[in-house]
């Protein structure tokens, strides 16, 4: 068999044999059970003692999303100032810039809600200390804040009634110390035994074998690789991402970014069933979010590792598949798989070009991340998935004419009017701010921008229409990925992508927990034969279809602008 | 209210010295004992640098081995792909034009044998690899500008040919670099 396949069979297989028991595990950390980590308990003592933190204290739903909201308000004014004033802070060895405040905007809010878009190049565009103190740091907390939210909606549904859901400062600490932090030291020394740089060794220079002068940027990556794919983030060191050779050097790291990318967003979904002790109801959403990706997967791979029919009629050989924008240790196979879980799964890091791939590829990417619930983000992806839940309840409900209930709580309107509105925020961000940036670049064209809207896309035509319809997605889901030959460091993008962002993750936040809240507050109905059974093949089949329902009719009218065109006149 | 922005702040500053300085010092600490010493796998020939062993470096004269395609001149300050995407006109031009290179300064080879890795930009720009064909098509090129035998550098260029991780999963790839500095030594 082919090798580049079983290689992403392997990658997959070994995924599920971390993330599954990782899920058991989390789910026992957060019920506050014994666990052999427990080691670090003094250590999280002191960290709650230095912050005056109490963990006793219980919080309703409401006091979680204050906390949040506090400490990620802080992190935004935290970073932006850091960003501008970078060139007058310490740590810069290669003199980089300040940020323009434009563009520092845009870069907070992208690093604090888990996004990670980079209108910026990693080499020129920051420094050591923001790289570290600002992008490094948002990304372990950001993911630490997606996992806490998700904690919380566990927590309402383990006991019967209840408005007690824990203390969040506890989830979002745990997270850190429990998860994110120990995986990010070994797989960071993983990474730089297999040749990525860590050390804090400022620019290199060198004369080729032909006599070249070359520049090299280095610096502390490994570290930051590490966590920016645990915590779903995506951020990268170098402007390339994970193809540059320094952030992935090999096929066997490839592998490892890979799995640590995936691990937590299944682990959370294994927790979620295990914590409220309905494990059936863990495997059946499990079940779906895996059909969802082979669905995206299958055809990415079989259009990639095809190769590009326009080279083929040039009659070169197309044996080795698509390889604009690929790096040639990875192949097609590794990078369709890649490409596949990072848009699934708001990673958004990449280790090849987007921009470059097949047209069909591009629908299957930005379907990946419309969806944004096949695994999905850190914490988040369970949450949107939640979303999807209570509106199939509903939707059943009404079908079969029950009372729609979830886990023994009567689901009323004002839950529904709450998944409505999330539901429907999607769509409006992402099409409303494509068709804004549409407006622009035909209209106006000479606007006096950073770049020029005329000069925005890299490529005529219907590719065109998807490189701004994939920034809006890739905004709206907080993947961060790009096509990105769109010239998005102007005052435009950078600001209509950062307004895209906030809403983007912090609505999707409130609304799931509200929703727990409520629900878990209310009367506990016990099952009897009247109940719509939730964790049921029937069931998971009803979600799957309310997914592709809702975002086919959302989406198919962009999409058909976009790659779908873009295919049929190939 | 106040609470919480009190808790914030004074967590925040503990995680930072946790998260921002105890964490990547020691990794940066441990990883001095890697290869490069955690900056990088240098390459050196008579005690220069000339090169890192991850990173493509331009190579356009016609004893050396060529690498693939850089959208950014193989820049490793600057490092990104085309992002051309796959029906864009001026962008088949320029794959056109890059396979009438090939055929020019490889005669004897057919437009057939050439993989699309040869006439594709990379992704990074830095690709240090190429696929086993397309070192192929370039060994006689290679043989004839430095008078060695065709045998000798087949040879080399399998010594350089890195198999599928643990023989299995991947693809197989040729290191530019090290066939290069290979032939350089002979």
């Amino acid at each position: 068999m082919n090798t580049e396949l079983t290689g992403i069979i392997a990658t997959f297989l070994l995924t599920l044999v971390i993330a599954i028991p990782l899920g058991k595990y989390l789910a026992k950390v957060f019920a506050g059970e014994k666990v052999w980590t427990d080691f670090l308990k003094p250590v999280e003592a002191g960290i709650y003692k230095l912050s005056g933190i109490n963990i006793k204290e219980q919080m309703n739903w409401k006091q979680q999303l204050k906390a949040l909201f506090t400490i990620n308000v802080l992190w935004l004014f935290y970073g932006f100032f850091v960003l501008i004033f970078q060139d007058k802070l310490p740590f810069n060895p290669d003199g980089n810039p300040g940020m323009t405040p434009d563009l520092a905007f845009n870069t907070i809010i992208s690093f604090v809600a888990n996004c990670n878009l980079q209108h910026y190049s990693g080499e020129s565009g920051v420094s050591y200390l923001t790289q570290q103190y600002v992008l490094m740091f948002l990304q372990f907390v950001s993911a630490a804040t997606g996992i806490a939210a998700a904690v919380v909606l566990f927590k309402a549904f383990r006991d019967k009634t209840t408005t007690e859901l824990g203390n969040f400062w506890e989830f979002f600490v745990k997270s850190i110390t429990r998860l994110l932090l120990p995986l990010s030291f070994i797989m960071a020394l993983i990474l730089t035994f297999n040749g990525t740089p860590a050390s804090y060794e400022g620019k290199d220079k060198f004369i080729s074998l032909q006599g070249d002068t070359v520049n090299v940027s280095r610096g502390p990556a490994a570290q930051m690789i590490a966590i920016k794919h645990l915590g779903t983030n995506g951020g990268g060191y170098f402007g390339a991402n994970s193809a540059h050779p320094f952030e992935n050097p090999s096929y066997f790291t490839n592998m490892v970014e890979l799995i640590a990318q995936v691990i937590i967003p299944i682990a959370m979904v294994i927790a979620f069933g295990y914590f409220i002790r309905r494990k059936k109801m863990a495997w059946t959403i499990f079940g779906v979010m895996t059909i969802g990706l082979f669905m995206l997967l299958l055809p990415m791979l079989s259009s990639e590792l095809g190769g590009n029919p326009a080279l083929a009629k040039m009659g070169i050989s197309q044996t080795t598949g698509a390889m604009e924008g690929k790096e040639v240790r990875f192949g097609p196979a590794a990078s369709a798989y890649w490409a596949t879980v990072t848009t699934i799964i708001s990673t958004g890091s990449v280790n090849s070009m987007h921009d470059s791939t097949m047209p069909m590829s591009g629908t299957w990417q930005l379907l990946g991340m419309m969806i944004n619930s096949f695994y999905g983000g850190c914490g988040v992806g369970l949450l949107n998935y939640f979303i999807y839940l209570i509106v199939a309840v509903f939707i059943s409900g009404l079908m079969v004419g029950r009372t729609p209930e979830f886990l023994g709580h009567k689901v009323e309107a004002r839950e529904i009017k709450i998944a409505a509105i999330i539901t429907l925020l999607s769509p409006f961000l992402i099409l409303a701010g494509t068709a804004i940036a549409s407006y622009i670049f035909t209209n106006y064209g000479n606007a006096a921008w950073a770049v020029q809207p005329k000069n925005w896309l890299n490529n005529p035509g219907f590719h065109g229409f998807s490189e701004m319809l994939y920034e809006m997605t890739s905004s709206n889901a907080n993947n961060g990925s790009g096509f990105e030959g769109l010239g998005d460091n102007n005052i435009f993008w950078n600001l209509s992508t950062g307004i895209v962002i906030f809403l983007g993750r912090f609505l999707p936040i409130i609304g799931p927990v509200a929703v727990a809240g409520l629900l878990g507050a209310k009367k506990f109905i016990p099952e009897s034969a009247g109940t719509l059974k939730t964790d049921t093949k029937t069931f998971a089949l009803m979600t799957f279809a309310v997914i592709i329902v809702l975002n086919a009719l959302s989406y198919f009218p962009a999409l058909a602008l976009g790659p779908l065109a873009e295919y049929f006149t190939h | 209210m106040k609470k919480y922005i009190i808790q914030s702040i004074r967590l925040t500053l503990v995680l930072l010295v946790l998260l921002c300085v105890i964490y990547p010092v020691t990794v940066a600490f441990i990883g001095k004992m890697s290869k490069g010493n955690g900056g990088g796998e240098k390459i050196t020939k008579n005690g220069k640098t000339v090169g890192y062993a991850l990173l493509d470096q331009s190579f356009t004269k016609p004893q050396y081995f060529w690498g693939r395609p850089s959208a950014v001149a193989y820049n490793a300050a600057g490092s990104a792909g085309s992002n051309k995407g796959p029906s864009n006109p001026d962008y088949l031009k320029e794959v056109q034009s890059r396979i009438d290179t090939l055929l020019k300064y490889n005669p004897g080879i057919k437009k057939s044998d050439i993989p699309a890795d040869m006439v594709t930009a990379s992704g990074s720009g830095l690709d240090p690899n190429i696929s086993e064909q397309g070192a192929a098509i370039q060994v006689d090129r290679v043989a004839a500008a430095r008078k060695i035998d065709v045998k000798k550098v087949k040879e080399l260029v399998a010594m350089n040919t890195l198999k599928p991780f643990m023989g299995v999963f991947g693809p197989s790839s040729v290191n530019v670099l090290k066939l290069n500095l290979a032939l350089d030594a002979l």
